[in-house]
């Protein structure tokens, strides 16, 4: 970053460690952009890590493939990864991924998320002995999973989802359903109608009230609300 | 699997159906006061009297108080499911809900055939 | 201090695609299995292999794995263990088609077989056929759809998955072995035993001892720290990997498919470059080749910017259809991380620190293997290693492009047979005693206890630095002699490191230190290795010693944490085909 571009910004974290604090807390930290060797969001978490190591946040890819370190920076949800410095104004706010329970600081308890999504019965289901070579798939099949199987599990679209907030048991929430059509739609899996059959109640698919706040947020650029009205589609041709 | 106890039909996709058709009848029935009114700027008491003495209007606003009825249950059940997590609280206020909608029920009955 | 124990038939240390395809095959036999992993295991790096995986499955144009045997021993500059390229060749088409059929959503030819595309180094009829088309591709997401499904096929299968869970040191048994590994939950802070017949490491690569790489920050080499800890040897670990296409000033990976695809790299003049240093298989000629080609030019003054510092990656003339469907993640990649849109404009790249060659030695079975004090090769009893954190040897001095997802799922999947099947003889439970496991606590303690000390931070920069100014793509004796001083004098500032955060939920900060320990244990193997192989071979290139010389070091050489070295001959005697020939590579 060159110095005409140097900007003094003021990033305001949440806080809390439940082995001190008794309540969360927002902490305040000023970063001279000439110090962040890099251009993204994750980039000043570093810087300030170095003088407090006490923050905790997860990392890993710091390329936006593996999902880990879903946030929520200004009130939007995204990975801080790709989220570039350029585009966030000089008063940073980043708190955890709503909707879930807190840790510590950055860090939200996903095991609810997960468990929705191992609901979603996420493998390829077929009960026809399997050939001694690959199932045959045509291209125009294929192309049918582009935009469902690039998932990554970040969970910034099911946190900011209200249905999600409100019923993170029953509600599947956007990524889990994103899966539940993948597989649905795969012309390898023949167990349709099982699927289908355990989607149909009235909350797992049902409760999306097509908010869109999952389209607006997935770092991938996938669309869930589209995925789900497809889920809707087969349960009505099926139902009908 | 928990299978709730939904307002009208046994599954998500009843009631999602149910939402969708309703709206369409209540649309449906808009549209017909609409043109009616533009009709009938300023309807007088015999001009409206004499709408509501057809047996097809009392029984298509009938249809449509219906619909709007399980239109709102089914949304209103949604509603109270996502805020309120209290199970008292929830069946007391879905309870109020039932009376209510049941009793404009009754109403609209004693309105259109004068009982 | 008494800590928890828990036993169990296997314990996977990492839930990458190696430790879940072993963990597959195991849970799925209705072993009681748990696989540890310290990021939920989709976050693990195999997430981001983007080319995809070898096997001579012929959709294109007629294969053979015996070519692709041949490719990857002169890849290896005729350093891979024959036995064990062998065994991964022979069954990559039936590993791949498994995987198929669990569900990876595979590229497709019209014909509704799975689409391969051709990589670097891979060619036909023994090399005198040209390119081949042998590397099975789902777009340019291939370890991402990999991991997925391997995942969900483990939740099919009902695994045990410690998520988050964090191994500390391995536990020796009575009888010499291995009994198991120590671990902290990181969401509690608790340490636990965990007891297990087989300790299976798939802790993935090291990457992060360099300070451009395109590894991800959990890449630490936390299995190969644990066994030298343990009194056991690695292998190979002056073979570090670069690859050709890292992002420039960014070190996020673009994969090799771009150029298998019809891209090219192109010098500060606009020159196709590779043309000159490899006439035949030009952008696709091995990794460490191009890498070196690049590096030259950027010597020479002809690469990019005020400082000569990268070159270009071209690749705008395949056309948006291309782009669009075979490379879409790479478009995305360039457009985040270098701000051009590939659709018109050539990506900046530099030579990254990509993979570790070099490992836990093991055979192909996955079983770890130490050299004795006369020098012969020993079993270690209860221990396996798969993966890029094991030296089995299929890559030798040099690995090729999609290789490495082969790798991980063709031996995860031998460890899981070979445990299972010593399971169904009768396996004992390695017990181990009191002292064996306070031992495997030590270095855990000195860090909670210690109070004052310099920072990790500060060290694992310095370290960073070290090896990538003096073991990088070329290296030269006068600068690797004072880097591994300087290494040395790091690793004893990091024993008197200390940790200001002591807390127990999710403390980073520990891990972190508990990581700089096996990073530093790895980049010290890596400068002594570098040090004394006196040749140049595969990714090992030295300026004072330019030639390979097979007389001296056509030869493994295992490594223990004190330093003393052991040397492993190459195995050239394959089961079922006729030996290969050792011979220097042409481009």
């Amino acid at each position: 970053m060159t110095e005409a571009q140097a900007r003094k910004l003021k990033v305001s974290v949440y806080r809390y460690n439940p082995d001190k604090d008794n309540k969360p807390y927002m902490q305040s930290y000023d970063v001279d952009t000439q110090l962040v060797n890099g251009q993204m969001l994750l980039d000043v978490l570093h810087v300030i890590r170095v003088d407090d190591p006490t923050l905790g946040f997860r990392q890993s890819c710091r390329e936006g493939v593996c999902g880990s370190d879903g946030m929520n920076i200004n009130g939007k949800n995204g990975l801080a990864c790709v989220t570039k410095i350029v585009d966030l104004p000089n008063k940073i706010t980043i708190r955890p991924l709503p909707g879930l329970p807190v840790v510590r600081d950055l860090i939200v308890d996903m095991s609810q998320f997960y468990r929705q999504y191992e609901k979603a019965e996420p493998y390829l289901q077929n009960d026809q002995p399997a050939p001694a070579k690959e199932r045959l798939q045509s291209p125009e099949e294929r192309a049918k999973l582009d935009g469902l199987y690039e998932c990554i599990l970040c969970a910034c679209c099911s946190t900011s989802c209200p249905s999600f907030w409100w019923n993170p048991d029953k509600f599947l929430g956007p990524a889990a359903l994103l899966q539940a059509e993948r597989f649905l739609i795969d012309s390898r899996d023949n167990a349709t109608e099982e699927r289908l059959t355990a989607l149909d109640d009235a909350y797992k698919v049902f409760r999306c009230r097509s908010i869109m706040n999952c389209v607006d947020v997935c770092p991938k650029g996938l669309n869930p609300t589209k995925a789900i009205a497809a889920i809707r589609e087969k349960l009505i041709q099926e139902g009908t | 699997m928990v299978k709730v106890v939904t307002s009208l039909g046994s599954t998500g996709l009843a009631d999602w159906i149910v939402q969708r058709f309703t709206a369409i009848l209540i649309a449906l029935y808009v549209i017909f006061m609409v043109v009616y009114f533009f009709i009938h700027p300023n309807p007088t008491y015999s001009e409206w009297s004499t709408l509501f003495s057809n047996n097809w209007m009392r029984t298509c606003t009938f249809v449509v108080f219906l619909s709007i009825i399980m239109h709102a249950w089914v949304g209103l059940w949604i509603v109270s499911t996502d805020y309120l997590k209290h199970l008292a609280v929830r069946l007391i206020v879905q309870m109020a809900i039932i009376f209510t909608l049941l009793g404009c029920l009754v109403w609209s009955i004693e309105i259109l055939w004068g009982l | 201090m008494s800590i928890p124990e828990i036993a169990f038939d296997a314990v996977i240390i990492g839930g990458g695609g190696a430790g879940l395809r072993a963990s597959l095959q195991l849970a799925g036999a209705g072993r009681k299995v748990a696989v540890l992993s310290k990021v939920f295991p989709t976050r693990s790096h195999t997430v981001a292999a983007q080319g995809g995986i070898n096997a001579a499955l012929g959709n294109m144009e007629d294969d053979d794995w015996r070519w692709h045997m041949y490719d990857t021993f002169m890849g290896s500059d005729s350093m891979a263990d024959q036995d064990a390229i062998e065994y991964m060749c022979k069954n990559a088409p039936q590993t791949v088609y498994e995987l198929e059929h669990m569900g990876l959503p595979f590229s497709r030819l019209e014909n509704g077989r799975i689409y391969q595309r051709a990589f670097g180094g891979q060619t036909r009829d023994f090399g005198k056929g040209g390119i081949a088309h042998r590397t099975c591709a789902a777009a340019d997401r291939t370890g991402h759809a990999m991991l997925h499904t391997l995942y969900q096929q483990n939740i099919k299968a009902k695994a045990n998955i410690f998520s988050e869970w964090y191994a500390v040191d391995l536990v020796k048994s009575r009888n010499g072995g291995i009994a198991g590994v120590i671990a902290i939950n990181m969401e509690t802070g608790e340490t636990v035993y965990l007891n297990a017949k087989a300790t299976i490491l798939a802790t993935g690569g090291a990457g992060r001892i360099y300070e451009s790489t395109t590894n991800a920050f959990t890449n630490t080499g936390d299995g190969p720290g644990m066994a030298m800890r343990a009194g056991l040897p690695l292998q190979d670990m002056e073979m570090w990997q670069f690859h050709p296409t890292g992002i420039a000033g960014v070190g996020v990976l673009i994969t090799e498919g771009v150029r298998g695809e019809g891209g090219y790299l192109l010098n500060k003049d606009g020159e196709r470059y590779m043309e000159r240093y490899s006439p035949q298989l030009k952008d696709l000629d091995c990794r460490d080749f191009v890498s070196r080609s690049s590096m030259m030019e950027m010597r020479e003054g002809r690469g990019l910017g005020p400082k000569s510092d990268h070159v270009l990656l071209k690749l705008d003339h395949l056309g948006e259809e291309i782009i669009n469907t075979r490379l879409p993640g790479i478009r995305e990649l360039a457009k985040t991380f270098a701000g051009v849109d590939p659709l018109r404009d050539p990506i900046p790249v530099v030579p990254t620190c990509h993979y570790m060659m070099g490992g836990i030695p093991t055979n192909y079975h996955g079983q770890a293997i130490t050299v004795d004090n006369d020098g012969k090769d020993k079993i270690v009893d209860g221990l396996y290693a798969i993966g890029e954190c094991a030296c089995v040897s299929v890559h030798g001095a040099n690995r090729l492009g999609a290789n490495s997802l082969l790798d991980i799922v063709v031996f995860g999947r031998a460890s899981g047979i070979h445990v299972g099947e010593r399971l169904v003889e009768g396996l004992d439970m390695p017990v181990a005693s009191r002292d064996d496991i306070d031992a495997a606590q030590v270095r855990l303690n000195r860090w909670n206890t210690t109070t004052d000390g310099e920072s990790v931070e500060v060290i694992r920069a310095e370290m960073r630095k070290v090896m990538q100014e003096d073991f990088g793509v070329f290296r030269d004796g006068e600068s690797m002699a004072p880097g591994l001083k300087k290494l040395e004098a790091l690793q004893e500032r990091l024993q008197h490191a200390a940790l200001k955060d002591k807390s127990e939920v999710f403390n980073f900060a520990r891990f972190e230190a508990l990581e700089l320990d096996n990073l530093m244990e790895i980049a010290l193997s890596t400068a002594r290795q570098a040090n004394h192989r006196t040749e140049s071979r595969g990714a090992h290139s030295r300026f004072d010693c330019p030639d390979r010389d097979d007389s001296k070091w056509l030869k493994h050489i295992a490594i223990f944490a004190d330093g003393r070295m052991a040397d492993r001959a190459v195995n050239m005697k394959p089961n079922e085909v006729e030996p290969l020939q050792v011979k220097e590579r042409e481009h």
